[in-house]
């Protein structure tokens, strides 16, 4: 099962698949988290003033 | 009544005329969803695809929408990454365009599969050699990139944008733009590529099949520079026709010359690969199947294709685009950038219809294939679907950030210089 694919097996053609999805699926969530965390902190600024 | 929705700065038609308009693509929309309402209910015999045709037309027009949609990334990757501010101009309705086109594929396949509860088995039971796998999982994430592309855009409606929360993660989004172009670009040169790819590792179909570099056929590049080519035409066209429908100026005309040159040059690249493409696969892949190059061309889908797609919608529109005099002309440049996306969606018809039609086996005989009033209920719906779309996102959103500029609205006689459009630095 691991990562995440039910016929996972550890050879080349899983691991460069997989893990460029993978990287590419982290950069798109890298993104989108830290503007909700910027965003967040931007929220929160008022209130400690 | 919808005045409040409206960016400042700009004019829209009243209501009372923008309904009408509407209607008259929901009809269509309307068509389609009556279609794939009997498709899921009765099933593919809907359809005029069969054991010879497992691909029609869908498929011609999900290759193709997804091909007219690279003007998104690749306008993205131009402006966010490569920094060509000139194409700011543009980069919103790229970016709507290009959502449109893989929203309207992604459902158009949902239907195709026959089986959408089943559509998750391709990325759970991943075939990791398979290109059409890659296919699905890219243009998946890419239509993830898109909305989150697209979310900023939404955000900046008037009224939206009055709501802290929504105006300061829009703001954030499109700071972080870049991470998402290039994440963008990665995910589109392997879909684009793939879906090239699956057709040039066809070995039992010579029509298709090419051979190529490591483990991607010819087709696979052929695709990602065809894609290119015709992306930015599609963004310009359709900036056109908006242009043309809503009686305003939308974009400077520089910024449709830039688009042509980066279309027209892209274009010539591939119609130049293309040709020795084809007389590489005519002196080598067809003699090696035992064939020659006329048995390909039988039926209604004659040499008359081929000479369509490389000469007439291939060298002419290159040319065209490619030279100042020529593109400077705005009936020729239109011209140019509607040939130049017509090969390109004859180039994915020849690889979808014609390389099934061809007989492979010595008791198959030359096929012919007509999609029936459902499939075109579909491919049209989809069309009608993008129309509805970009109407409103150009109504309630501020689509063109030029559109205020070279429009200005006058009040008492005196243009209004504050449009009160939101720009995002």
């Amino acid at each position: 099962m691991f990562p995440f694919v039910f016929e996972w097996t550890w050879d080349a053609g899983y691991l460069i698949f997989m893990g460029l999805l993978y990287l590419v699926l982290g950069v798109i969530a890298f993104g989108l988290i830290y503007a909700l965390v910027k965003t967040w902190l931007q929220l929160r600024a008022p209130h400690r003033k | 009544m919808d005045l409040a929705l409206i960016p400042n700065g700009v004019q829209r038609c009243s209501l009372k005329r923008f309904l009408p308009w509407m209607l008259l693509w929901s009809l269509v929309v309307a068509w389609g969803l009556v279609s794939a309402f009997l498709c899921f209910y009765k099933g593919l015999n809907q359809t005029n695809m069969n054991h010879y045709f497992a691909f029609g037309l869908w498929i011609t027009f999900d290759l193709s929408l997804i091909a007219l949609g690279a003007g998104a990334f690749f306008t993205g990757f131009l402006t966010h990454i490569i920094g060509k501010e000139d194409l700011k101009a543009i980069i919103n309705a790229a970016v709507v365009i290009g959502f449109i086109c893989y929203s309207a594929a992604i459902a158009m396949l949902g239907v195709d599969i026959g089986q959408p509860l089943r559509g998750w088995f391709i990325f759970w039971h991943a075939n990791v050699h398979s290109m059409l796998t890659e296919v699905s999982f890219c243009i998946t994430a890419y239509l993830g990139v898109l909305t989150i592309e697209y979310l900023p855009l939404i955000f900046s409606n008037r009224k939206l944008n009055e709501i802290r929360e929504f105006s300061i993660f829009g703001d954030n989004l499109h700071r972080t733009m870049a991470v998402f172009a290039a994440a963008g670009t990665f995910l589109s040169f392997f879909h684009q590529g793939s879906l090239g790819g699956l057709f040039g590792v066809l070995f039992a179909r010579p029509f298709a099949f090419r051979e190529g570099f490591l483990i991607w056929p010819w087709t696979f590049f052929l695709f990602i520079l065809s894609s290119i080519a015709a992306g930015p035409s599609f963004t310009l066209l359709c900036v056109w026709v908006a242009k043309k429908v809503t009686g305003k100026e939308l974009v400077k005309r520089g910024v449709f010359n830039m688009l042509a040159k980066i279309s027209g040059w892209l274009l010539t690249a591939y119609i130049i690969l293309k040709i020795l493409d084809t007389i590489s696969w005519a002196y080598g892949v067809v003699p090696r199947a035992g064939l020659s190059f006329m048995d390909f061309y039988e039926g209604p889908y004659g040499i008359w294709l081929m000479i369509a797609e490389i000469g007439i919608f291939g060298i002419i529109p290159a040319i065209i685009l490619i030279t100042p005099r020529l593109r400077e002309r705005n009936g020729l440049l239109i011209i140019g950038a509607l040939m130049n996306i017509t090969g390109i969606a004859l180039n994915r018809f020849a690889f979808t219809i014609q390389t099934l039609t061809i007989p492979v086996m010595p008791f198959d005989v030359f096929m012919s294939y007509f999609p029936t009033w459902q499939e075109w209920g579909i491919a049209l719906g989809a069309v009608g679907y993008g129309i509805l779309l970009f109407s409103l996102s150009y109504r309630y959103l501020p689509l063109f950030p030029q559109e205020a500029e070279l429009n200005p609205v006058k009040v008492l006689g005196k243009a209004v210089t504050d449009s009160g459009l939101v720009q995002r630095r």
